[in-house]
Order: C-alpha cells, then sequence, then structure tokens
C-alpha cells in the first residue's frame, strides 16, 4: 500500500482540480538512488551488531586475498625448531613440523573460507537451480521425483554420510567441495522450492508462458530476481554451516589435507598443547587461535544475516 | 442500552476541523490530508468520494481518532460528541471504538478472523465491553442478521468465515458493527469488492439498518452512483484537499468542479456499434474443468469478428475468465475447438507456435502483478519485441520509445520500475507489451475494474484508439455494464459457465431480456439518489406478481 504515497505530488492542492493527463498521473517523480546511495543508507540504519559483523567480515576477506603479502613466512615453510614458544620471530610460536602459525592463520583465512564459500555456491547454483525448477513444476513428475530424492538424502546423518562418501571417494579437496555441496543442496532445494512457489502463481509468470518463454528465461529472469532476498540471508546461514562441516570434517583428518593450512586440522595438530597450559599458557593458547578465528567468523556472518533477514522481512522494528 | 441513540436526529455528532495528516515515506513526513472539516449530525450519511490517494480513509480512520502506522494527525480538531478525541488517551479513544463509533471494512474476507465463528466476532466488542450479556447479545446479533436479510439468520452466526459468501461476510460485518448500537459508523468501500448483483442486496440491508437505528455514518467509496443511494451529503476529496461539498442531490444534478464532473466520466464514452462478418475468432462448443473439479464452461461458442469489441459480462464465477484461459491455451478444452482465422488451435500452450502464440495477447486486471518488479520498463515492454520480432540494439529501442509515445507516456518512463508508476500507468504499460508482439487478439480480463473511474476513462479511450490505429480486435471481459456500454460492438452475457446470449451492443441492451441480462443489468447502480429506492421497490412488485 506504499505506492498510495507515491501517487501525492507534494504541491497537489494545485493539481487539484485540473483534467487528466497519464504522464503527470504520478506527479512529481523522485530520483532513484544509485547503488552507492541504497548501500550507505542501509549501513546508516544498520545495527551495532551488522555493523560488527562487516567488519569482521571484510577483515577475514582482507587477510584472505592479500594472505601473501601480509604472512610472514609461507604457508608450508618449515623451520628447524618445532613447538617453538610465541617470540617475536614467530608471533604464535611454530607447530609441530615447525611451521609458522601465524603465517598458517592467515592462509588458512584463504583455504578454509574460500572452500567453504566455493561449496556454498556450488549448493545454491544446484539446490536453487533445481528447487525453482520444481517449483515451475508444481506437483509434475519432476518436482515429485526431486522433493522426493531430496527427502531420502536429508533422512541420512549428513556429516556421517559425509565421512561415508569422503573414504568411499578418497579426500581430496574437489571431492570434498562436491559431496558438501550436494548434501547442503538439499536445504537450499527445500527453500528455494518453498518462495519460488509464491511466486509461480503471479500473472508476469503466466504472462511469460503465454509469450511461449522456455523454462530456463523463466527460472533465471522472471522467478530468480524476486526470491533473491532470502536466498541471499539463506547463503549467509549455509556458507556458516559448510564452514564449521569443513572444519569439523578436518579435524576428523579426512578434510583439507596437509601441507594445505586449514584451521580444522591446526586445532587437531596442535590440540596436545593445551594440556601444559599450567606451564606456559601461551602455547596452550596456540589450538585456540584457530578455534577462534572459525566461531568469530561464525558470530559475525550470523550478526549480518540476521540483520539481512530483518531488513527483507519487511518488519519496521 | 436503549435502541434509540440518547441524541436527537440533527444534533451534531461530529466535527472535524481543519484536520491535518501526514504520511511517512521516503526519510520524511508528507502531508496527506491538508486541512479538511467535516460536519456531521446524528442520523446523517457523508459521503466521502475520490480516487486512491485522495486520502479518504485516512480522514474516515481519523473520524475515529486513529492514524494507521507510518501516518499520524498532526493538527485540527476531532469532536465527537463533544468530546475532543484529540486530547483522549489511547485507552480513553480505545473505549470509545466499537462501541460508539464502529468502523466497517472493505475486505470483509480479510478482517475476520478465520478461527472463529461468526457470531463470537459479532458480538465480541460489545460483550467485552460490558454493554450487553453474552445471551443477550447473540439473540440481538441474530435479531441483525434478519434485519439484514441473511438466509437462516439464526444459524450463520455458527459457521465460520470461509462457509459464507462475500456479500454475506460484508453483512455480518455490518451486523458486528451495529452490535454495540454506536453513534457513528464508517464504511470503507463496504461494497467495492462484490458483484453488482450482490452489491444491491448489501447497499439495501446497510441503508436500512442504518436508518432504522438513527445512526450517524460516513461511506467512503470511489464510486459515485453507490454513494449516491446512500448519503445525504457529499463531499469530493482529491490529495488531500476538499474539492466540492454539496448536499447529494445538488452534486448530481450540478456539479461545480470539473474534477467532479470527471468523476463519472466513463459513462460519458459510447462507441458506435459496427457490424463484422469477417471472423477471426471462433470458439465452438468448448467444455472445460480443471483437474478433479466440476466443469466449469458448458457447450460454450462465441464468435468475435474482426476489427471489433467483444463484451464478455457476468458476474464472478460465471466462467468468462475461464473462457479467456481456455482460447490462450492455458486450460485445454475437455471438447470441442477453437478456430483462429479458419484454423484450429492446438488446444495447449505447448502445442501452439511462436507464431499462434504472438497472434494472440493477453492484458490482466491487476497490472501490479502482471508485470515483473524486478524488470524496467524497458525489459517489460522490449522483451515481446526481442522475442517475436527479433529486434534489437537500436531497432528494439527506437520501436519501445514509438510504443511508448502511443500510449501517451514518454521516454522518462522507460527505466522505470513498476512500483514506481501508478495504477493506470501500469496498465498501460501492460498495453503497450500487448501491442509490441503486433497481435490481431488482444483479451481485455478486466483491464479497467481495479482503476479509478478518471483513469479508467483513459484506458478505455487509449484502447478504442488503438483499435481504430491498428483495427484490433478484443475480447474484453467484465462484470462493469458501464464499461461495456463504453467500449464494445457486441456482447456475450455468461452465467454459471454457460452463455446465456450473445449479439450486437444495442440488440442486448434493449428489452426483451432474458431473465439473468434483466438481474444484471438492473443491478447497476445509476447517477440518481432514488434509483436504489425504486428497484427495491420494483423487484417487490415483481416478486409479488410471481406468488
Amino acid at each position: 500500500m506504499n505506492d498510495k504515497d507515491d501517487i501525492i505530488p507534494s504541491e497537489g492542492a494545485e493539481l487539484a482540480d485540473q483534467g487528466y493527463s497519464a504522464a503527470a498521473e504520478v506527479g512529481v517523480i523522485k530520483a532513484r538512488r544509485t547503488f552507492a546511495q541504497n548501500v550507505w543508507r542501509g549501513l546508516k540504519s544498520a545495527p551495532p551488531t551488522a555493523l560488527f559483523g562487516l567488519t569482521v567480515i571484510s577483515i577475514y576477506v582482507i587477510f584472505a586475498v592479500f594472505a601473501p603479502l601480509l604472512a610472514p613466512y609461507g604457508e608450508a615453510e618449515i623451520f628447524p625448531m618445532s613447538y617453538a614458544p610465541w617470540s617475536e620471530e614467530f608471533r604464535f610460536g611454530t607447530d609441530q613440523l615447525g611451521r609458522d602459525v601465524m603465517s598458517r592463520l592467515i592462509y588458512g583465512a584463504r583455504n578454509t573460507v574460500g572452500i567453504a564459500f566455493v561449496t556454498t555456491l556450488f549448493a545454491f547454483i544446484i539446490g536453487g537451480g533445481l528447487g525453482i525448477t520444481a517449483a515451475i513444476n508444481n506437483n509434475g513428475w519432476l518436482d515429485n521425483l526431486l522433493s522426493r530424492s531430496v527427502d531420502v538424502l536429508m533422512a541420512i546423518p549428513s556429516l556421517i554420510f559425509a565421512l561415508i562418501l569422503l573414504s568411499m571417494f578418497g579426500a581430496n579437496t574437489l571431492n570434498l567441495i562436491i559431496i558438501i555441496a550436494v548434501l547442503d543442496s538439499t536445504r537450499v532445494f527445500r527453500i528455494a522450492r518453498a518462495v519460488s512457489l509464491n511466486v509461480v502463481v503471479m500473472d508476469y509468470v503466466e504472462a511469460a508462458r503465454l509469450r511461449g518463454e522456455k523454462m530456463f528465461w523463466i527460472l533465471y529472469r522472471e522467478i530468480l530476481p524476486n526470491i533473491m532476498p532470502p536466498l541471499v540471508a539463506e547463503f549467509g546461514l549455509r556458507f556458516c554451516f559448510v564452514f564449521l562441516t569443513i572444519a569439523a570434517l578436518s579435524f576428523l583428518g579426512v578434510g583439507i589435507q596437509p601441507p594445505t593450512a586449514d584451521w580444522g586440522s591446526m586445532v587437531r595438530e596442535t590440540a596436545g598443547l593445551i594440556q601444559f597450559a599450567e606451564y606456559d599458557f601461551t602455547a596452550a593458547m596456540t589450538p585456540m587461535l584457530p578455534a577462534a578465528a572459525i566461531a568469530l567468523l561464525t558470530v559475525a556472518v550470523n550478526f549480518v544475516v540476521d540483520w539481512f533477514l530483518h531488513k527483507s522481512s519487511g518488519l519496521k522494528d | 442500552m436503549s435502541e434509540k441513540n440518547s441524541g436527537e436526529k440533527g444534533d451534531i455528532l461530529l466535527e472535524m476541523r481543519d484536520i491535518v495528516i501526514d504520511g511517512y515515506s521516503d526519510d520524511r513526513w508528507h502531508e496527506i490530508i491538508k486541512g479538511v472539516d467535516i460536519t456531521l449530525r446524528r442520523g446523517e450519511i457523508l459521503g466521502l468520494i475520490g480516487e486512491s490517494g485522495a486520502g479518504k480513509s485516512t480522514l474516515g480512520l481519523a473520524a475515529m481518532g486513529y492514524a494507521r502506522a507510518g501516518c499520524r494527525i498532526t493538527s485540527g480538531s476531532i469532536i465527537f460528541d463533544g468530546m475532543d478525541l484529540m486530547k483522549k488517551s489511547a485507552a480513553e479513544k480505545r473505549a470509545l471504538r466499537g462501541t460508539r463509533i464502529a468502523y466497517v471494512a472493505q475486505s470483509a474476507a480479510a478482517s475476520f478472523n478465520p478461527a472463529h465463528q461468526l457470531i463470537e466476532q459479532t458480538v465480541e466488542a460489545t460483550v467485552r465491553r460490558g454493554i450487553k450479556p453474552e445471551a443477550e447479545a447473540r439473540a440481538d446479533a441474530r435479531k441483525l442478521y434478519r434485519d439484514l436479510q441473511l438466509p437462516n439468520p439464526d444459524t450463520i452466526g455458527e459457521r465460520y468465515p470461509h462457509q459464507v459468501s462475500g456479500g454475506q461476510l460484508q453483512r455480518v460485518m455490518t451486523a458486528m458493527a451495529m452490535s454495540a448500537r454506536p453513534d457513528l459508523i464508517i464504511f470503507d468501500e463496504p461494497t467495492t469488492a462484490l458483484d453488482v448483483t450482490t452489491q444491491v442486496e448489501v447497499l439495501a440491508s446497510m441503508r436500512r439498518i442504518v436508518e432504522q437505528f438513527n445512526t450517524a455514518a460516513i461511506y467512503i467509496t470511489h464510486d459515485l452512483a453507490v454513494v449516491a443511494q446512500m448519503a445525504d451529503f457529499i463531499k469530493v476529496l482529491r490529495y488531500g484537499v476538499t474539492i466540492e461539498d454539496a448536499e447529494t442531490r445538488k452534486m448530481l444534478s450540478s456539479p461545480e468542479k470539473e474534477y467532479t464532473r470527471s468523476l463519472w466520466s466513463v459513462r460519458s464514452i459510447d462507441k458506435k456499434e459496427e457490424r463484422s462478418d469477417d471472423i477471426i475468432l471462433k470458439v465452438d462448443h468448448i467444455d472445460a474443468s480443471y483437474t478433479g473439479s466440476a466443469k466449469v464452461l458448458h457447450d460454450v461458442s462465441i464468435e468475435v469478428p474482426r476489427g471489433s469489441t467483444v463484451a464478455i459480462v457476468g458476474e464472478s464465477g460465471s466462467g468468462k475468465s475461464t473462457a479467456a484461459r481456455a482460447i490462450t491455451g492455458l486450460l485445454p478444452p475437455s471438447s470441442g475447438q477453437i478456430l483462429f482465422n479458419g484454423k484450429a488451435l492446438p488446444p495447449t500452450l505447448k502445442g501452439r507456435s511462436v507464431d499462434q502464440l504472438q497472434k494472440i495477447q493477453m492484458i490482466y486486471q491487476m497490472a501490479d502483478t502482471a508485470m515483473n518488479p524486478r524488470h524496467t520498463v524497458r525489459d517489460i515492454i522490449g522483451r515481446p519485441l526481442e522475442f517475436y520480432l527479433g529486434l534489437h540494439g537500436r531497432a528494439r529501442d527506437d520501436r519501445l520509445m514509438e510504443l511508448v509515445e502511443m500510449i501517451e507516456l514518454n521516454e522518462s518512463f522507460i527505466d522505470r520500475y513498476p512500483g514506481e508508476l501508478s495504477g493506470g500507468q501500469k496498465q498501460r504499460i501492460c498495453i503497450a507489451r500487448a501491442l509490441a508482439a503486433d497481435p490481431e487478439l488482444i483479451i481485455c480480463d478486466e483491464v479497467t475494474s481495479a482503476l479509478d473511474q478518471i483513469v479508467q476513462k483513459g484506458i478505455l479511450e487509449l484502447l478504442l484508439r488503438l483499435q481504430r490505429e491498428f483495427n484490433l480486435t478484443y475480447i474484453f471481459i467484465t462484470h462493469d455494464i458501464a464499461t461495456v456500454k463504453a467500449i464494445s460492438d457486441q456482447i456475450v452475457v455468461m452465467f454459471q459457465g454457460r452463455v446465456v446470449e450473445q449479439g450486437m451492443k444495442s440488440e442486448i441492451l434493449s428489452p426483451p431480456f432474458p431473465e439473468y441480462t434483466e438481474l444484471l443489468l438492473s443491478s447497476v447502480p445509476e447517477m440518481d439518489p432514488d434509483w436504489l429506492t425504486g428497484l427495491l421497490k420494483a423487484r417487490a412488485e415483481g416478486a409479488r406478481a410471481t406468488n
């Protein structure tokens, strides 16, 4: 009903008793905001939690992109001293092979976050595409086939299923991405199908079908732009889950393989140091650093997603 | 509480002075109502009319001292029965609402709680405010149902909202408003969503009950003919200012302002009917049904001559939109066939060639949902140009400009999104999209029924002009007889999935009428304050005669 307000020109009183003209109907049209203005408006009204989340995410992204420049040493560079204490030379000490922990933390941002991001993207392409297709084919054979297959996949606990598949196909990065993406796409399928069902019934989709448009056009041009807000929010959430799953798998030893630096496996490799807390507190903190990096990013993404969901839900307060 | 209100007829009940109301949009407050006065005496009905965005509803709600979310009453005084509502606390105002001031909303279906019985909702406010004990209130509600001529007045209250029709629901809401015997009722477009045949009954029962209890009312609508039946006085609003204020008969016979006259302008269009024997589309004895439900079309045959307008009229559920779906191929008929330019059209959408799809275009009732909100006007009109005519780049943009000018808009609209356009402009863009395909036949499904009178007139004139210029053929689906008179050559009357009659406009609109056509035609409100009274009398006599 907001568009009612748009019809009222600011100097309505003078226009009130004039004849009719289609072009003048809207009266004074406000200039459209540019994308940058919209972003700025959004940021200005963002709650502190969301700003905190955005700041943290930006820092992670900077570290991921500029890892080779920011890290003091190479990702797999080995020094003669293993388990070196925190010092000027090695900010957070070295690990069991003598690799600089700080450098590996920085490269870990690139690997762990990057792989999680690519995996989530695949999950959305597969799940989103099939979900919208199922909605267009509402209750047809394709919809039923896809929906029931997804039900079957979702019935199996995903971490265990991922472990089985990884041990079957071998634990390399490509397999990891494909397996997690497929398993996670089931959740994306559900939400994409649900939100698309509301759009599929609109007249403009019918108009496109009457025009003779192909399925891909309807999916990509008519439906997708209208279901973006919930999908983007879901992307953030799914990213967290994928990220945690990969970290968990790496911790278990079937995730990202050495010598690639990765936070999950870093926790595992240095976990033993925790027991020396009473002798050298800083050394005991070493496994906590990658764990904290994982936790912080998860919290930050959730803050941003909460804000985004709130905005796209249209609730005022 | 007595049946009669305490005050005498003729005492001033509501006095609103210099009301200014702001609405919030685009990060700032705009004035929506700019200093309007209302004086209402007991037992009087005031009609508030104007197009959408005029501020009618906002003003109506302000009479209860209420402003919608995103609105605020910034100045003015609202004196209701000696009390200044502007100075009352929220709790004090709340105590008045539902007991001394009641509100009847436009969409009854959206206003009832689907999980409670009608009678519970009818008496809820009365019982909770302690005006009447529950048993007494329920007995009274049943009496009101009877007064409002609802079927089975003693048991209808036990039903749930989805179990009664829209017209019945609207009457139950009137009973709800009446339950506490308020001094003032605000009717906000109560019959806009109803069919003409239902509208007459609802109007008649509302008017009767308001007279019976000597209640004052504010009746908000955009339909002047409706308000003429109900109101003693009429106030015309536009952009939040009063345009004209007069006694009903005076307003109708000699309106002073140009704008007021334009409010019933659709009725001034008159197309000369043309006869043509070159049949472009022939719907040949088709039956159709939606999967898993009863047949909705029974042996429907329609002939559409080239270059003319065939209006399909009927109330909701008569099958007129289903007939359009069958023609477009969205709903394949179960028997019979559709001939286009003498050749049979494949029944399903998939079976038709791009060429066949191109020749039949469709314009929808709700321009809002017919255009993708994420596409600009350029995308919306440009797509059929690319898709059917293979135009790209400059050629496409040149043609786009021609089309936009054809629908009387200009270049500045091309990069706007539908959300930035008004209702009439949106519908024009939909017309341009249909035209872009270079069609021979355009199916217009209630294209003007969601628009204000003045905008309707503009759209209808545009369609007529385009028809003359491009020799277009229209199938015009509508329930509005004024529109039919304005633009059709031929008329098809449909009722319960069957064609009642088809013929030239002059033949259909002149007596003798088949029974259903008679009912439909006589139910259209006329710009005559005595029309409803006369009609009810005539119908009562007719009923007596048949008995």
